[in-house]
Parts: structure tokens; C-alpha cells; sequence
């Protein structure tokens, strides 16, 4: 007979199987880590083309588009991680998480448009369709966004703040599950129609675009960084990376918390936890925020590399897509989501300059597969294979 | 009926015969010479036979004014040396030559030949009559002058219009006569206050007086620039007619304005009760959120076009009236058996997950959108059937549009067929005992995968028949149903999901509520974006929506 293994026996193992997991997780944080920051932008730096001196692209040189490409994929996957905290971990469907990128986005571009100032086609120091639209005088809401900390502070108050107040209004009033989606909808659509207006002063339909130039200023001092510089993309490039994996660490040790298996605990059995004693909607207003704050970190970050920003960018549909990131990466899990966001656009970018006209019949497909097929992700596949397989195995055993 | 056109076809064919000695004539004797006179040299003759052709109130001369206007009137030197007015038609070529078919100036009609065939005149033999631009202007008022005088009462009216906005106060005799003689109802108004509008610049003070009375007893909207611009340097009396006629006139504006908000509220109301009420059953009966439920909209708008476009293609155009009768079934089957397969397939493995239905279903809309693009092209239309064009005036000012008033006759008619189906009939039992209690319901012998795959194909045929009632009023369009999806989802969640009484009320609700809004605002946007944030405040202290589910199960 084999001898019990006693309990302190049993939590050293335990404790030594966590310490295993732990060191593999940080060895393949710190290497995705260096991959971000360190190789990619060298590899756009070494090898490349001068086009004076008739040296050519060297074969391991990544151009500059697909860097800005790469650097904008991963801004999603920031504004994915907080999809994930808040559907994947809390199971509340959101969405308007695209209105929140966009909220980001647009103070990010208020900011641009006035530091473009007279550099504009109409060479005015207001932005181009003020001009177009016979707006003499900057409104009164626009002033702050000419300073480059008041805008980095909006960027993550603005979207955090216009969730707080959504999500403390639905939440306190039970509005859940289906309600809350069809809700949040609601309320994307209709800042959908109003940022098309033009009286918005925000650009109406065509958006904010024509930027130049971002002017930090660092104790006193200015600072000009030209948007069409290589450098400075790459620099944005690295800043996005700083800002993914910052986020992912602060969702990781979100979830990792107490306050995270509240919030796993709300998803699979919200009554329960209100019968325990918690009040799911203070769990549910902050991660809400939390997640808001995310995607407008994200829109702030996707708007100098991409120098537009539309309403287009903020309708349902947008919103919609950026849930099926995280179903195909795997919802529950951070990394699936960010990787999930990464694939997804991967594609769009493939299919977009293939054959444009069927990427709405792919992306139909991998909505209706990844529902149906692998509800778990391309993360939890693996999973999954070896779940059915026992399961096959153990069915053969019986008999 | 056969008898008849076989007469009328006799009667063309003699009538065909005659022509030629008629056209010799060109009608009275004093009026031919007036015609020849369209040809003159000199303008100031031209002008007054022009004024006696419109004088004579014959409608005959319309061809000829026409042709002057167009500058299709010809001198035509025959081979025989006479010397005619006609009318060029098409031209052609004779002998290598430009040419044209020639057609008769008195009642335009065609010119035959001895043996029956199409006269035609070489360009050399054919002398063009000038037309100045003071003539143009003349004859552009003789026109609508003897268009008043035509059968149809909309050229009527439109004539009567027209005079009015020239102010060619010599032409206020001949509307005077015009709507004395009027015999139909809604044209005798029009042409009574084209009649007063005219009057209003007649040189008599007591002309005037008369027409500003008349013109406030009739509504006229018309009216009220102009009465300004004649209260400017007005006699006293005059200027005080003048202001009271004004005011009365947009009071009584104001209380159309009132009356169409409340019409077009009723209107959208139902267009909108139209589209939840497939959604109340898919959404709030089965708990699915079907994003698809507007493509199905989409499917039974394309199925519409389609219908229409085969009755064009293979059946009578007297039938053609009957096509959108026939395209109701049609849409929805179509739909319907478009949303059975979509629960076939695709919704019956994720019951009781509503998100993940909601993100497969908006996979099938994305592909359902690229298909029907790809198909169809991006724009087709529905030529709204003769029957459902045009409207009733049920008062000065207001005119209720047939294709409006059917939307609504529709609506109800749905809504009571949906209400009568669901809890009067077996079948409707068998659907509330599933969505009740699913377990129990197998287990007395319902075949409760069946009744989902039923329901929810009469859900999405619901939605086909909302689709092909949107053809009424706007483009079929691949992306139509993206539209409306939002608005019929918050109308089912407002009304409470689940309770038909609730969506009912909801759109109604919502429907008045956003013309309203979008009255006091004077912006279709901000009309919307306000009807949300009601919404949303409304949900605040009614979570479950105006009808909440009674009972224990409530939480899910």
C-alpha cells in the first residue's frame, strides 16, 4: 500500500508546481518583451534602404509600413485585453468598447489637429473643417487639447469617466446580460449619429485628420517629433508595446487578485455573489472603467499612426468586431485575447489587399466557427483536442 | 371587354381614315388663320396669335404652342408648292439627306400619305419659325392657359399653379372660368386659390381685398409671402385684412404641423411595431438575439423586388398592380424558410447562450450583406404599385399617403394575426409551453425541437413581411436591415421581452415620442439620439421594460 502523501507534502508540490508556471510565464513575458521593444524596431533600423547611395532593402529589414501595421495591431490588442477583462473574466458583453477607443482617439486628435496649427491647407490656426465649415472662433471645449499633458490625462479620464457614468446608471438598475448588450448598442449608435453631425465641431463624417507633429513638453522645454519621420513612428511603435505590456501585467495581477475571482465568480453565478454579501455592480462599474480606460489608451495610441480618425471607427459593427477578436484568440485568457486581436487583423490586412470583396464572407465564417467550434479559442484548442480525445478514449474503455 | 377594344381599334382605324381631310380644315376657319399667323415674320403678330390660340380654349392648338416652344415648328414647302405648318417628330434620312416625319400643327397629328404611310420632308424643304424670348415667355403662358381646360385634374391643378407663380394677371380670366368650371373636389380648391393667388397683384384695392378674404378661408400657405410683400405701402383696411388673414393662415399651419406629427409618430410606430414583432418572438419568446433579423428583413425586401420583376417579365402590365399583394406571402416564405435554416444550423446548438447567439448571427448578417451585394449590386428599387401611390387630403394642407396608411392597415393586421396565433390556437400553446417550461413540455409528449425550428422560422417571416412593407417606403437595399436592427431591438427590450402587449406599446411609444422630438429639435439626429437617452433612462426605473415578466422565473 502506498504510503499517504500528508498535506504539507502535498502544498510544497503544489507551491513548486506554481513556481514552475510562474518562471516559464516570465521567461515568455520577458521574450515576447524583447521581441517588442528591442528586435523589431532593430530590425526596422538595420538594413535599410538609402535611396540616394543605391543601397537596397536589406531581406531582413522591416519596412516602415509594416511596422506602423504591427504597431496599430497591437494597440488593439491593448483595447482587446480590456474586452477581455470585462466579457472574457466578468462575462458582461459591452459593445461600445469601440466608442471608448474612439473617445481616446478623438482627444488624441483634437490634440494633433491644433498642434498642426497653421501648417494646414487653409493655413489658419484652426484645424482644416473648421474652416470648411465657416467656424471662426476654437469652441470652448477644444481649448485644453492645445496642452500635451491635459490630453494624456483626457485620453484615459474622458473614456473612464463617460463609462463610470453609463456603468454606474445600468449597473445599479440590474441591467444585465442581453439588456446590457443591446444597451450598450444603443448608446454606441446614437454617439455614432451625433459625431457624424458636423455642428459636433468634431469633423462630422470625414473625422479628424492632416496631423503633423506631437509636442511634448518636459519640464518647461518642447519637444518636436514629426509624424512622418521613420523615427518617430518607431518610437510610437515601442511606446504602444510599453503600454501592452504594462496593461497586461496590470490585467494579470487584476485577475490574478481577490478582486478578479469576484469577478469570475460574478460571471458564473452573479446571484451567489450578491448573496455572499458583495455588490456585483461596484465589481461590474469598475472593471467596466477599467476596460473603458484601456480602449482609449489604445485610441490615443492608434491615431498618430494612423493620422485619421473617423465616426466610422466607433459604429456597432466596429464593436462587434473587436469581440470576435477575443472569441478567436480565447476569451478568459490574456494572452489569447491579445493574440486574438493580432490574428484577426493579420487577416483583415490579407484579405483587404487579396481579395477585398470576400473578407465579409471570412469574417462571417470565423464568427459563426469560432462560436460553434471553439467556443474556448485558438488558446484553449489545444485543450480542447486533448478533452475530446479522453473523452473518446474513456467511451472506448467502457464497453 | 374584348368587344370593346375591337370597337376602339375600328374607330381608330376610320378615324385613321379621315384624318387627312380633316387636318385640311385645321379646325375652325378664324382659328386656322390664327395658326398660320404663328409663322410670321413679326413677333408682335406671332404674340397675339399665340393670345388667341390660348384665348380659344381649344386644346387642340397644345401640339403646335408645344412644337414652338421646342422649336420642332416647321413651314414645310410640299412637293406639290403648298406651303404648311407641321411638326417635326423623328428624324431619319432619306436619299443620304436629314430628314424628318412630319406630323399635322393643328392636334399634332401624324401627316399620311395617300396610301397610309408616314409623311416625310427632307431638311431643305423644311423652314424653321423663330421663336424670341419674349415669345417663349407668352407661349409658356398660353400653354398652361388651355392645359387648364385638361381632362386630367392634376395638369389642372399644375396649370393653375404655374399661372400663379408667373403673376401673368391676364390670364385671370381664363382661371376664373377654369375653376367655375371645375367640377372636382381637390382641384376646385387649388385652382380657386391659384385663382385668388393671381388676384392678389389685380390693380383694384377691392379685387385684392376679395382675394385675401378668400385665400384665409382657404388655408393657403402659399399665400402668406406674397401677402407680406402686398402689406408693404397697403391701405389701411387692406393691411389689416392682410394681417389678420396671416396670422389665421399659420395658425392654421401649425395645427397641420400637429396633425402630421401625429400621423407620421403612427406611421413610424408601426413600421417599427412591424419590425420588432418577428424580434419579440426570435428575441423575446426564444431568448435569441438574432443580429440577422434585419438581413431577413433584407431577404424579404430583395424577395419583393424579385416578385415584382417576374410579374414584369411574364405576366400582363394590367396585372402588374396586383404584384405587391402577391409578394407578401412571398417575402414571407422566403424569410421564413431563410430563418428555419438559419435555426437548423446554426441557432439550435446555442440555446440558452444569448451572447454567442448574437455574435453567430452577426456572422450570418455579414454574409448574408456580401451575398445579397454581390448579387444584386448596391441600389434597386421597388416601383410602388399605382394603387399605393398618391394620397387622401383629408384636410386643406394635409394629405395622408396611401403607402403610409397601408403600412399601418398592415401593421394591425400582423399584429392581430401574430396575437390570435400565439393565444387562441394549439399551436400558439405548444410555442408559450416550450418557452416556459421546456423540460416539462418534452416530457408531455411536444416535439419541442420542432415548435423552436417553427417559431423561429415565423419570427423571421415576420421580419421578410416587415421587409417587404419597407419597400413602400424607401430602396432595397443589401444593407437595409442594418438600419432598423438597433431601433428593433430597443423597442422589444423597452416594451419588456417576452410580452407582445409590451412591444406594441413600445413602438407606438417610440414612434410618437421620436417625431416629436425630432419636431421640437428640427433634427432627425438629435430626434434619435434623445429617443435613446430616454430609453435608457426609462430602463433605469423599469429594468424589465414596460411589461416585466411576472412569476419565478424571472432570474435566469
Amino acid at each position: 500500500m502506498e504510503r499517504a502523501v500528508s498535506p504539507a507534502q502535498l502544498l510544497a508540490l503544489g507551491r513548486h508546481q506554481t513556481n514552475r508556471r510562474r518562471s516559464a510565464e516570465a521567461a515568455g513575458f520577458v521574450a515576447v518583451a524583447a521581441v517588442l521593444l528591442v528586435v523589431l524596431p532593430l530590425l526596422n533600423v538595420v538594413g535599410r534602404p538609402i535611396p540616394g547611395e543605391a543601397v537596397d532593402a536589406a531581406w531582413y529589414w522591416l519596412s516602415d509600413v509594416q511596422l506602423n501595421l504591427l504597431g496599430r495591431y497591437l494597440s488593439y490588442a491593448l483595447l482587446a485585453l480590456g474586452i477581455d477583462l470585462i466579457w472574457g473574466y466578468t462575462g458582461i458583453l459591452s459593445l461600445c468598447q469601440a466608442l471608448f477607443f474612439c473617445l481616446g482617439g478623438y482627444c488624441m486628435g483634437m490634440y494633433l489637429s491644433l498642434q498642426t496649427g497653421a501648417e494646414g491647407v487653409y493655413e489658419s490656426t484652426l484645424p482644416d473643417f473648421m474652416v470648411w465649415n465657416r467656424v471662426t472662433e476654437l469652441p470652448l471645449f477644444w481649448q485644453p487639447f492645445h496642452s500635451f499633458w491635459f490630453t494624456m490625462v483626457a485620453v484615459v479620464t474622458v473614456p473612464a469617466l463617460f463609462a463610470l457614468v453609463f456603468g454606474f446608471l445600468t449597473f445599479r438598475s440590474r441591467v444585465r446580460g442581453v439588456y446590457f448588450a443591446v444597451l450598450t448598442q444603443a448608446l454606441a449608435y446614437s454617439m455614432w449619429l451625433l459625431f457624424n453631425r458636423n455642428s459636433m465641431n468634431l469633423g462630422g463624417t470625414n473625422g479628424l485628420t492632416n496631423f503633423k507633429k506631437i509636442v511634448p513638453t518636459f519640464f518647461g522645454s518642447a519637444t518636436t517629433f514629426r509624424l512622418a519621420e521613420p523615427a518617430v513612428q518607431r518610437g510610437l511603435f515601442i511606446i504602444t508595446s510599453v503600454c501592452l505590456l504594462g496593461a497586461f501585467l496590470l490585467c494579470r495581477w487584476l485577475t490574478g487578485s481577490r478582486l478578479g475571482r469576484v469577478l469570475t465568480a460574478i460571471r458564473d453565478n452573479e446571484n451567489r455573489v450578491r448573496f455572499s454579501g458583495y455588490n456585483p455592480a461596484d465589481f461590474k462599474v469598475f472593471v467596466f472603467v477599467v476596460a473603458a480606460a484601456l480602449a482609449g489608451v489604445a485610441g490615443a495610441l492608434y491615431v498618430p499612426q494612423t493620422g485619421i480618425i473617423t465616426p466610422g471607427k466607433m459604429s456597432v459593427a466596429a464593436s462587434i468586431d473587436m469581440v470576435i477578436w477575443v472569441a478567436v484568440g480565447g476569451r478568459g485568457t490574456l494572452i489569447g485575447a491579445a493574440l486574438g486581436a493580432l490574428i484577426v487583423n493579420a487577416m483583415y490586412s490579407y484579405f483587404t489587399t487579396h481579395f477585398a470583396a470576400y473578407w465579409p464572407y471570412a469574417l462571417g465564417l470565423l464568427f459563426v466557427a469560432v462560436v460553434m467550434l471553439i467556443p474556448a479559442g485558438l488558446v484553449g484548442l489545444p485543450a480542447q483536442i486533448r478533452g475530446s480525445l479522453a473523452r473518446r478514449q474513456r467511451r472506448n474503455d467502457e464497453p | 371587354m374584348i368587344n370593346r377594344r375591337l370597337l376602339s381599334a375600328c374607330a381608330a382605324s376610320l378615324w385613321l381614315a379621315v384624318a387627312p381631310a380633316r387636318a385640311a380644315s385645321a379646325g375652325p376657319p378664324e382659328m386656322a388663320q390664327q395658326l398660320e399667323a404663328l409663322a410670321s415674320d413679326d413677333s408682335d403678330a406671332q404674340r397675339a396669335a399665340v393670345n388667341a390660340l390660348a384665348e380659344s380654349g381649344d386644346r387642340n392648338f397644345v401640339a403646335a404652342l408645344e412644337a414652338l416652344r421646342t422649336e420642332n415648328l416647321y413651314v414645310w414647302t410640299a412637293p406639290d408648292g403648298a406651303r404648311r405648318l407641321v411638326i417635326t417628330r423623328e428624324k431619319t434620312t432619306v436619299d443620304g439627306q436629314d430628314a424628318y416625319v412630319l406630323s399635322e400643327a393643328y392636334a399634332g397629328t401624324p401627316l399620311h400619305d395617300a396610301s397610309g404611310a408616314d409623311v416625310t420632308a427632307k431638311s431643305d424643304t423644311l423652314q424653321e419659325v423663330s421663336v424670341d424670348r419674349r415669345l417663349r415667355a407668352v407661349v409658356a403662358v398660353a400653354l398652361e392657359r388651355l392645359k387648364l381646360v385638361d381632362p386630367d385634374p392634376t395638369v389642372r391643378r399644375a396649370a393653375a399653379k404655374n399661372l400663379a407663380d408667373k403673376g401673368d394677371v391676364s390670364a385671370l380670366p381664363a382661371l376664373a372660368h377654369a375653376f367655375d368650371s371645375e367640377r372636382a373636389r381637390a382641384a376646385h380648391a387649388a385652382l380657386e386659390e391659384s385663382y385668388n393667388l393671381l388676384k392678389l397683384l389685380a390693380p383694384g384695392d377691392e379685387d385684392k381685398l376679395a382675394a385675401v378674404t378668400r385665400l384665409e378661408a382657404l388655408h393657403s400657405t402659399d399665400a402668406v409671402p406674397r401677402m407680406r410683400e402686398l402689406q408693404k405701402g397697403a391701405a389701411t383696411p387692406l393691411q389689416a385684412a392682410v394681417a389678420r388673414a396671416v396670422d389665421s393662415i399659420q395658425r392654421w399651419q401649425k395645427l397641420t404641423r400637429v396633425i402630421y406629427a401625429v400621423f407620421s409618430g403612427l406611421s413610424l410606430g408601426s413600421i417599427l411595431m412591424l419590425m420588432s414583432l418577428g424580434l419579440a418572438i426570435t428575441f423575446g419568446v426564444m431568448g435569441v438575439i438574432n443580429m440577422a433579423h434585419g438581413e431577413l428583413m433584407m431577404i424579404g425586401a430583395y424577395a419583393t423586388f424579385l416578385t415584382q420583376n417576374w410579374f414584369q417579365a411574364h405576366l400582363p402590365a394590367s396585372f402588374f398592380g396586383a404584384y405587391f399583394l402577391v409578394s407578401i406571402p412571398v417575402s414571407f416564405v422566403a424569410a421564413g424558410a431563410a430563418g428555419y435554416l438559419l435555426e437548423r444550423s446554426v441557432i439550435r446548438f446555442l440555446y440558452g447562450r444569448p451572447l454567442e447567439t448574437l455574435l453567430a448571427t452577426w456572422g450570418v448578417s455579414l454574409i448574408l450583406i456580401q451575398a445579397a451585394r454581390f448579387y444584386f449590386g448596391d441600389l434597386t428599387a421597388v416601383t410602388t404599385a399605382s394603387w399605393l401611390s398618391g394620397g387622401i387630403e383629408v384636410m386643406a394642407g394635409v394629405q395622408l399617403p396611401y403607402n403610409r396608411l397601408f403600412i399601418i392597415g398592415f401593421t394591425l393586421v400582423c399584429v392581430a394575426g401574430v396575437y390570435v396565433l400565439l393565444l387562441r390556437t394549439s399551436v400558439g400553446l405548444r410555442i408559450r409551453a416550450v418557452t416556459q417550461n421546456r423540460a416539462m413540455s418534452a416530457a408531455i409528449g411536444i416535439p419541442t425541437n420542432k415548435v423552436d425550428a417553427w417559431t423561429f422560422a415565423l419570427g423571421s417571416g415576420l421580419a421578410g413581411m416587415a421587409g417587404c412593407a419597407l419597400t413602400l417606403i424607401g430602396n432595397v437595399e443589401p444593407d437595409l436591415g442594418q438600419n432598423y436592427i438597433v431601433d428593433a431591438f430597443i423597442v422589444v427590450v423597452t416594451g419588456g421581452v417576452g410580452k407582445l402587449a409590451g412591444t406594441v406599446a413600445a413602438a407606438l411609444g417610440i414612434g410618437w415620442m421620436n417625431t416629436l422630438l425630432e419636431l421640437v429639435t428640427d433634427s432627425a439626429v438629435m430626434g434619435k439620439v434623445l429617443i435613446l437617452a430616454l430609453v435608457m433612462l426609462f430602463l433605469q426605473r423599469r429594468p424589465s421594460g414596460l411589461f416585466p415578466p411576472t412569476g419565478r422565473q424571472v432570474e435566469y
